[in-house]
């Protein structure tokens, strides 16, 4: 085995700028690589990646990788593993972070399989043992009903994928200094066996459920696309993004991008407004982040009640409309 | 006519109330509860759903392949009942303490056995342990393409097309075959099997593979092909100190819980 060092993060960019997600990953990757006493490097991957690799010094990291192509444009699993397999042969890091997205959730696992190592997926927390110095991957298992803790003790890189919001930014330093090395991405195009033929947008109108600092969710106890609505209005007031569990968008009462959860969005705003919905694990994996659950459902039994700061038991028909009228009343002043 | 295989995976229900759920600290261990039901994996049988509609509309064959241990035949014959051809179970003590990496590694030296495949089905993760892992590995070890968390699968021209989900919409892809692909819940509700697929389910006959019989180097299986360790599993602790807002009405609860987040300083 080479001589594997410091920490790497591959990078996510969206619509010409760095993702959220990757100024999360830096700061997660600088406190192991600070522990670890080694480098942190961060990859980039892309078509046009421009300015981007100054702004990742800025957040954190010592060395930026840039692989450039007019074939990386849209992320496309083999192109990406091959990429990566090459960046990480070239560099050998010791352990590997992506985030846990449409792109890391592909190719974190292919990229491990493919170099004989293993990633864990959806960590929340990652630190490193002071004895073996390697890295203790924490993540959500069952549902988010349970947590474990994994090491790759025999092979390298050790690669995990990290949870969106799991890890606070750093404040952006113009003055951090770094280098930034350029690697061909050496593809043969005939080696990429997917074609992006369209990409849609469903994004639901206003706040992103991911920005927004008040959220409304409604779940299946809501019963209806009109029933939503009413979500909709208290949202309006409240300058709130509206969310919904899983029942609402399998129903087809709310679209898909509305959906909050383990395998939907990852909010965590400061008022999570959650009505009609009982609080499953696989939700709360979504929300668990939320500074103060405040819960309406007509069941005092529901596992919400134990989520929430604080809670209403009753019939959201009648609490909903005479909520809104009070809050309305307050916020006029 | 397409060759379709799905991957199935049999777990306790994931969505037994969160109340019911407990781990063994001291054993590493997720203790299943009493009354908890076996199930095949929901995303599983979303796979076997995609796989179905492929068939409804083009023909074909659909053989299910599991593997694990403590089978329950009523559950694990399922994706038979509700229309595949066939199923392969993979049972060895050689299996056990397997990784994504070498779970994927045997179920890909069985999909090898089962001989022609035009697209392989998994679902986006199994319900118990969440990887996500297991269908990229079996299109690593077949060195086949792979496109995960899909919504819709269609047949076109000899090529499949593909809605894959990302954070703000999807993706339509397009690959050739064979191709594995791994379904998410977007994709609709799997059909409620038919009696006569019940029936036809409960006679057929489903054999059990071992290690030998899919031909699998044992330095690749269970815990000698790992490449991660599970250290510890625990519960994370929930303070539990949810404030009731009560009222002589509902409405005038709702009041109150308005107050309330004002006092708070939340609204
Ligand atoms: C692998 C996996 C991944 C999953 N991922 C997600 C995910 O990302 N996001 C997600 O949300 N779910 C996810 N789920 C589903 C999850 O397990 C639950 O089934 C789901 O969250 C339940 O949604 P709910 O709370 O709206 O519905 P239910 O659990 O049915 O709860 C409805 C609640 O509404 C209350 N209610 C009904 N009527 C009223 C009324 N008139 N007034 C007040 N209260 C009322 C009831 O008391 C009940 O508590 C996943 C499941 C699995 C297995």
């Amino acid at each position: 085995m080479a001589d594997n060092k410091g920490v790497m993060i591959c990078g996510e960019i969206t619509e010409g700028k760095l993702a959220p997600i990757t100024t999360e990953l830096l700061s997660g990757g600088r406190k192991l690589a600070d522990t670890l006493g080694g480098e942190l490097s961060a990859v980039l991957i892309g078509s046009g990646i421009g300015d981007l690799a100054t702004e990742a010094i800025a957040f954190g990291a010592d060395k930026v990788y840039v692989v450039d192509d007019p074939l990386l444009a849209d992320y496309r699993t083999d192109s990406y593993v091959a990429v990566m397999e090459k960046v990480v042969k070239e560099v050998s890091p010791n352990i590997v972070l992506m985030g846990q997205t449409a792109i890391g959730r592909d190719l974190a696992p292919r990229l491990a399989f493919r170099l004989d190592t293993a990633a864990s997926m959806d960590c929340l927390d990652l630190s490193i043992d002071p004895d073996s110095k390697l890295l203790l991957q924490t993540r959500s298992v069952y549902g988010g009903n349970a947590m474990g803790t994994y090491v790759c003790e025999g092979t390298k890189p050790q690669i995990a994928t990290v949870r969106a919001k799991a890890m606070d930014p750093m404040a952006k330093d113009d003055s951090r200094k770094g280098e930034v090395v350029t690697i061909d991405a050496g593809l043969d195009p005939s080696m990429i066996r997917t074609t992006v033929i369209d990409k849609v947008k469903e994004e639901v109108e206003g706040i992103k459920l991911e920005d927004a600092e008040v959220i409304v969710c409604g779940g299946r106890g809501m019963g209806s696309t009109e029933a939503f609505q009413e979500l909709e209005a208290l949202a309006k007031l409240l300058g709130a993004a509206v969310g919904a569990t899983r029942p609402p968008c399998d129903n087809g009462w709310v679209p898909a991008a509305m959906q909050v959860g383990l395998t939907g969005k990852i909010v965590s705003p400061t008022l999570y407004i959650a009505v009609a919905l009982s609080g499953a694990s696989q939700h709360m994996a979504g929300c668990s982040g939320s500074k103060n659950i405040i819960a309406i459902n007509k069941d005092a039994d529901a596992n919400i009640f134990n989520e929430a700061r604080f809670g209403v038991v009753g019939d959201y028909k009648k609490v909903l409309p005479a909520f809104t009228k009070k809050v309305k009343e307050l916020l006029a002043g | 006519m397409p060759n379709m295989i799905v991957c199935v995976k049999q777990i306790a229900d994931p969505e037994a109330p969160a109340g019911s759920f407990r781990v063994d600290e001291s054993a590493n261990q997720v203790v299943p509860a009493p009354g908890v039901s076996q199930v095949v994996s929901p995303f599983d049988e979303q796979a076997v759903e995609a796989a179905l509609r492929i068939k409804d509309a083009h023909g074909g064959t659909i053989t299910a392949i599991s593997l694990g241990k403590n089978f329950v035949m009523d559950v694990i014959k399922k994706p038979l009942s509700m229309g595949g051809d066939e199923l392969v179970l993979l049972q060895d003590p050689a299996f056990e303490g397997a990784d994504s990496r070498s779970t994927a590694y045997a179920l890909a030296m069985a999909i090898k056995k089962v001989g022609e495949y035009d697209v392989i089905f998994c679902g986006r993760q199994a319900a118990d342990w969440d990887a996500g892992q297991v269908g990229s590995g079996i299109a690593e070890f077949l060195g086949i393409p792979s496109v995960t968390v899909a919504k819709k699968v269609e047949f076109v021209d000899g090529k499949v097309k593909v809605e894959r989900i990302t954070s703000d919409g999807y993706e339509v892809i397009e690959v050739s075959t064979p191709a594995l692909i791994t379904i998410s819940n977007e994709l609709g509700e799997p059909r409620y099997p038919k009696l006569k697929g019940i029936m036809a389910a409960a006679k057929k006959e489903v054999p059990t593979w071992t290690a030998q019989d899919i031909g699998a180097d044992a330095s690749q299986l269970g815990t000698a092909g790992a490449r991660i360790k599970l250290l510890k599993v625990f519960q994370p602790v929930k303070e539990g100190k949810c404030e009731i807002i009560e009222g002589e009405s509902p409405e005038e609860a709702a009041a109150n819980l308005a107050l309330k987040l004002r006092e708070a300083k939340l609204l």
